[in-house]
């Protein structure tokens, strides 16, 4: 069970003034169960990957493998692999067009054909993982926070069920408070419900503490692919592209280089101070501060 | 999947005809166009191709780009060409059941059918060769001695462009909305006409309420920026007639009075 990506290639625009690569001979495989970060610069391609990853995009050359099966094979059922493969916009909550909230939970699940029972009960399920306050249900969905509507929009992709869930920059525009609860919630939806997720971003930060592996793109090719540990490693390389390590990667080089002895791949925030006090314990007996 | 519209879309090039005043391009069209309804004869028809091609060879716009354009007009250019062909009176040339050919259609529907394509050639020419922007520029300029009939020819400019800045965006917007929800499992291609409508709702309710958005938004920057309609308001890019605009006004004048001449002389 898994995404196979084989050197798949796509151009906006082809044999115009407008044309734009916009990836290129991208080879990638997608375990199950993988909570994966895509990261790159504003054009670096990653939007338009995520969208070849449920069919809305054919590559023009390339080939890109579902569970085993070409998704261009001529009787594979794309809507199928839409359901399995759930992907949520930026600014999601521009989609939303129901009456309630809960209504528009349910065209998803309605559309792969459920009952109104058991589309609802999808809605119901998905509304509650995702934590949004039951009395808000039955209102419209235009009376909500900015960060209230994303939720409802994620919820209607994941009361689809999918097994994988594509989220492009699902934390662009909200305050702090608001992208935490978000990248919380995809961390419970990635432990309780086992589904894959694909996370893209531009900020390192965002991904860093959550990531188990990281895709780092760059003009259409995929830079660097690894844990978060070794990808932050090619720091230097990552300033070069207008990308940035998160800020615990500069600090601990700079102890490093001011002679305390700490871990230099910490990636998160408490890593990071696991190996300075450990450092700092270290060092004591020698050098009183 | 809708970025195939050409009418009306700047293709950007550096040629003659895109560093012409927008004025002179507003002003050759409308000469091009009322001269294509002058000719009669074989003559008028070889000048006008000639004088086409020229302006599409200086352009640079490559002819395989414009002649998508045209695939949006074939059904208007069937049903032209179908009704003069059968419905001109004259000579008959061939009959079968209730339809009768006649000479005299068969050359109707050729002259119309070749009128159409040139319209739509020249005309789409001119909005490859210049931007929204430079086009309402010249129309605000070129009109304004309408003022003094107390219409807001300002406004009405001012209105224009912002209408062509966002067909893009909201061509782009739909483009999203759509594939938003066909990850949804929207279906927007099968089922009957009343399916087809109703499958409609999902996509046109966030498409207006975007529009309203940026509507919103775009009148409170615009106010933030004390806009206050046209009087005392000065241009960052002020248009200047150059030598080149001249010239271009003489070969526009001079092709029309061919075209006069050959519609009275041949």
């Amino acid at each position: 069970m898994s995404i196979i990506l084989d050197k798949v290639h796509f151009t906006y625009s082809p044999g115009n003034a407008y044309e734009k690569h916009a990836i290129r001979n991208i080879s990638l495989k997608i375990e199950d169960g993988q909570f994966i970060g895509i990261i790159g610069h504003t054009g670096s391609g990653k939007s338009t990957l995520i969208q070849h990853l449920n069919g809305l995009i054919r590559a023009q050359s390339g080939a890109i493998y579902y569970n085993g099966e070409d998704i261009y094979d001529k009787d594979y059922d794309m809507k199928k692999l839409r359901q399995k493969v759930g992907l949520v916009f930026q600014y999601p909550e521009h989609q939303l067009f129901e009456t309630t909230i809960f209504k528009d939970v349910c065209f998803g699940p309605r559309n792969q054909g459920l009952n109104t029972k058991e589309a609802e009960l999808r809605a119901f399920e998905a509304l509650r993982i995702v934590g949004l306050p039951q009395e808000l249900w039955y209102q419209s969905p235009f009376e909500l926070s900015g960060g209230q509507k994303r939720r409802v929009a994620i919820a209607g992709v994941l009361a689809m069920k999918p097994e994988v869930m594509i989220l492009d920059e699902p934390t662009a525009g909200l305050d702090p408070k608001g992208r935490d609860e978000i990248l919380e919630q995809l961390v419970r939806m990635h432990q309780e419900l086992h589904i894959t997720i694909i996370l893209v971003s531009h900020s390192m930060e965002d991904v860093a503490n959550y990531v188990e592996r990281l895709i780092v793109m760059n003009r259409g090719e995929v830079m660097l692919d690894g844990t978060p540990r070794q990808v932050f490693a090619y720091y230097k390389e990552l300033e070069a592209v207008g990308l940035a390590a998160p800020q615990v990667t500069y600090l601990m080089h700079e102890l490093r280089r001011k002679g305390l002895g700490v871990d230099v791949d910490a990636t998160t925030l408490m890593e990071a101070k696991a190996s300075i006090l450990q450092a700092l314990k270290e060092r004591k007996p020698k050098t009183p501060l | 999947m809708l970025r195939e519209i050409t009418l009306g879309q700047y293709y950007p090039a550096d040629s003659a005809i895109h560093r012409l005043d927008p004025r002179v391009k507003l002003f050759a069209t409308l000469l091009y166009v009322i001269s294509l309804f002058t000719f009669r004869s074989i003559a008028g028809f070889v000048v006008t191709t000639i004088f086409l091609a020229a302006v599409i060879v200086i352009s640079k716009v490559p002819f395989g780009f414009m002649v998508k354009g045209l695939r949006m007009i074939v059904i208007i250019l069937l049903i032209t060409a179908l009704f003069n062909l059968f419905l001109t009176p004259g000579r008959t040339l061939a009959e079968f059941w209730i339809f009768r050919i006649t000479e005299e259609g068969l050359v109707s529907a050729v002259k119309m059918a070749v009128r159409l394509v040139y319209l739509i050639l020249g005309t789409s020419l001119m909005t490859l060769t210049t931007t929204p922007n430079q086009l309402t520029d010249g129309m605000e300029r070129g009109l304004r001695f309408l003022k003094a009939l107390r219409i807001p020819v300002h406004e009405i400019a001012m209105m224009m462009s912002i209408a062509l800045r966002f067909i893009p965006i909201l061509v782009e917007e739909t483009d999203k909305i759509m594939k938003a929800q066909i990850a949804r499992g929207a279906d927007f291609e099968s089922g009957n006409l009343i399916k087809k409508a109703k499958a409609m709702v999902p996509l046109l309710v966030p498409l207006f309420i975007s529009a309203f958005r940026r509507a919103n938004d775009l009148a409170m920057a615009m106010e933030a920026r004390c806009y206050h309609g046209g009087e005392g308001r000065t241009k960052m890019k002020p248009l200047r007639y150059r030598k080149q605009d001249g010239i271009a006004y003489a070969v526009v004048i001079g092709y029309f009075a061919v075209m006069i001449a050959v519609r009275v002389l041949v």
